[in-house]
């Protein structure tokens, strides 16, 4: 599904990822970790194709189509959904409506018609539930206010609501308490099935007790240094980063 | 022969053409002189720094329509609020046109400033109100005072709610060339009494006008009012716009301005607080573009304990256009325990677009709560990531975040078919074809 070949990318004249070579099949679930500043969130902005930074060398494939020149609206049309570290809070734009721009945005760039309000109202409704999110909750400003595991559990519902083919969870895990976490994994986990896959970026093993990975990689300095099963998470929690080094 | 020597001996004609025995002679009179005197601002006034009447004030404007107006109702029917019934005030080319309007006088008076002005049935409110509450610095209400004869009148007497918005509209048909116009509305609201008001001047043809309207209101005890104004003309107009606000005790005021289109736009918006317990909202969105200028001059003049005045005007400005706020707040030194708070955002979308923002408090009252807060910012690129990486493309998302940037002060709008009509414009203005309504 998901193939990125050796790639370099950075900032102005830094080079942030030096050569990164990542498979992911529908039906997987690819954890990255890695110490702060190894380059797991550019990872996944430059997935997503934040025009900030800037790709020097290598190509990413999505579904064997090179998405490199794609916007992030088409390769989010395609398929390519980012759960953000940071969500932006929006005010005057409601829950609700940005959800619905979104569908509507997106079945637009697929030549189908506006989703009918009651087939939108109905599929809000259940993804609401499998995610505990309160009916109040969709009414307010997008993200403004929201604790930052209101946020997280925001960004887990647009997933659900947008059925992306690959997801990736940019440290889903950061501000939300136990509960949370398990509401969040929990409605990941009811998503997940043999035609999509699930890239989780985290700097500790605790989500993925949660969301149990196929697959581990531990980036450093803008490499991946070491890759394998779900056994390599623990072995980094018990030992840390610097063995790898 | 310049606008102003034009308008001199244009004054003389029309003084020999009306009455010269009624008060309101004399107060054409008196006001032509202080025109006379003072002539049109120049930018050596602090309060038309920002703002050169060079371009407005050059063409060789015609001073009274020639034209007999005539407009088919399919061709204005899109500039009214039609999906809600309103009592209509219509004017073509500075006309009264009695076949589009809706006018009443049942109970209240909704009509003609023409006819309030000589029949005597009006003469006590037209004696007691007209011109009482211009601002004698103003050059242009002054100019606007000496020719004014056509415009709406309104007269709610006390305990009357309005059963339906009043819609005034001001239409040129472009036939003309270059036109100037010059409007005059009173609006005296009863103790008690509610009304809604929308107030529109459109160019049906590209052709220069300039409108120099003037509105006085009058809110008694406990009068509400709701006054928008809807500025959406065509690139060839410009407007200046007077308005002036007298409110009595526990009245409620409010004055919405909308700005998308014009070549020129000047509010000029002055409240006088008379007695106690008032609120008093000024409140403004404007989107511009091209060399488009918007510039909107406040006053409170708060005199009395106990008021409370709140005024939030924002802009969203790109290419050229330039914007303008200048909020002055008066707090006399009587007048403890009053709220004033004053906010101006601005978004500059374009590196030649430029804002010049101005609170000017005078506080002379030591127990007051009185804010303000200016801010000046531009789109935020992490935002519209955001929405990207959602699937909202490029345009949509930042269409949608300046239409969210605007939309406190949408929610202003009490009257729903407005609110969406207004919505329209902006999806038109940030050229978008997205169901804005969030």
């Amino acid at each position: 599904m998901l193939s990125i070949k050796n790639l370099h990318a950075g900032l102005e004249n830094k080079e942030i990822l030096r050569g990164i070579d990542l498979e992911i099949k529908a039906g997987e679930i690819h954890a990255i970790m890695g110490p702060n500043g190894s380059g797991k969130s550019t990872l996944s902005a430059v997935i997503a194709g934040n025009e900030t930074y800037e790709v020097t060398q290598g190509d990413i494939l999505f579904e064997n189509e090179s998405i490199m020149e794609f916007s992030p609206e088409e390769r989010a049309h395609k398929g390519v959904f980012l759960s953000f570290q940071y969500p932006v809070e929006i005010p005057g734009v409601t829950v609700t409506n940005f959800i619905k721009t979104a569908i509507n945005e997106t079945r637009k760039s697929k030549g189908l018609d506006d989703m009918p309000a009651k087939d939108l109202l109905k599929l809000i409704r259940e993804k609401a539930a499998l995610l505990e999110i309160d009916r109040n909750f969709l009414s307010r400003s997008l993200n403004e206010g929201f604790s930052g595991g209101e946020k997280k559990r925001n960004e887990i519902f647009q997933m659900a609501m947008l059925e992306p083919k690959l997801a990736i969870l940019d440290e889903t895990d950061s501000g939300l308490d136990i509960d949370a976490l398990k509401i969040v994994a929990n409605g990941v986990n009811k998503l997940k099935n043999e035609n999509n896959a699930v890239l989780v970026i985290t700097h500790y093993q605790r989500l993925l007790d949660y969301i149990v990975p196929d697959f581990v990689h531990v980036l450093h300095n803008g490499k991946i240094v070491k890759s394998g099963g779900k056994e390599l998470a623990f072995e980094l929690e018990e030992k840390g980063y610097d063995w790898l080094k | 022969m310049d606008l102003k020597e034009k308008l001199i001996s244009s004054f003389l004609a029309f003084e020999n053409s009306t009455a010269t025995d009624t008060n309101i002679h004399q107060i054409r009179t008196e006001s032509f002189k202080l025109f006379e005197q003072n002539g049109f601002p120049s930018k050596k006034e602090e309060d038309w720094k920002y703002t050169s009447l060079r371009d407005v004030l050059k063409p060789d404007y015609r001073i009274f329509s020639s034209v007999e107006s005539d407009v088919n109702l399919n061709d204005v029917k899109k500039y009214f609020i039609h999906e809600i019934d309103t009592y209509k005030l219509i004017f073509v080319n500075g006309v009264y046109n009695s076949l589009l309007s809706t006018t009443t006088h049942e109970g209240v008076d909704i009509c003609v400033m023409s006819s309030a002005l000589v029949k005597p049935k009006y003469k006590m409110i037209v004696d007691y109100y007209f011109n009482k509450i211009i601002n004698k610095n103003q050059h242009f209400a002054n100019l606007n005072t000496s020719f004014a004869t056509e415009g709406a009148f309104i007269n709610i007497p006390k305990n009357v709610v309005v059963s339906k918005p009043i819609e005034i509209i001001y239409f040129n048909t472009g036939t003309d060339v270059e036109l100037m116009l010059q409007p005059r509305n009173l609006v005296v609201v009863g103790e008690n009494s509610h009304v809604q008001i929308m107030e529109r001047h459109q160019s049906l043809k590209e052709n220069t006008v300039l409108t120099n309207a003037v509105t006085e209101i009058f809110a008694h005890k406990r009068a509400i009012v709701d006054f928008y104004k809807i500025q959406n003309d065509l690139e060839t107009a410009s407007l200046i716009d007077n308005t002036f606000v007298s409110q009595q005790k526990e009245s409620i005021v409010s004055v919405n301005t909308f700005s998308f289109g014009g070549k020129f736009i000047r509010n000029n918006l002055e409240f006088y607080q008379e007695d106690e317990r008032i609120t008093s909202n000024l409140n403004g969105f404007s989107i511009i573009g091209k060399e488009q200028v918007v510039a909107n001059y406040t006053l409170v003049h708060h005199k009395q304990p106990n008021c409370e005045s709140h005024e939030l005007y924002k802009g969203i400005y790109d290419e050229q256009s330039t914007g303008v706020f200048n909020g002055k707040i008066i707090v006399d030194r009587d007048a403890q325990k009053t709220n004033a708070f004053q906010q101006n955002n601005s978004m500059l979308i374009d590196d030649n677009a430029s804002i010049n923002s101005k609170p000017q408090l005078e506080i002379f009252a030591d127990d007051v709560k009185c804010s303000h807060g200016c801010t000046i910012g531009q789109l935020d690129h992490k935002a519209i990531f955001y929405l990207r990486s959602r699937g909202i493309p490029e345009k949509e998302a930042k269409a949608l975040m300046l239409y969210a940037f605007g939309n406190d002060v949408l929610e202003k709008i009490k009257i729903p078919e407005l609110k969406k009509r207004i919505t329209k414009i902006i999806a038109m203005k940030l050229k978008v074809d997205l169901s804005m309504e969030l």
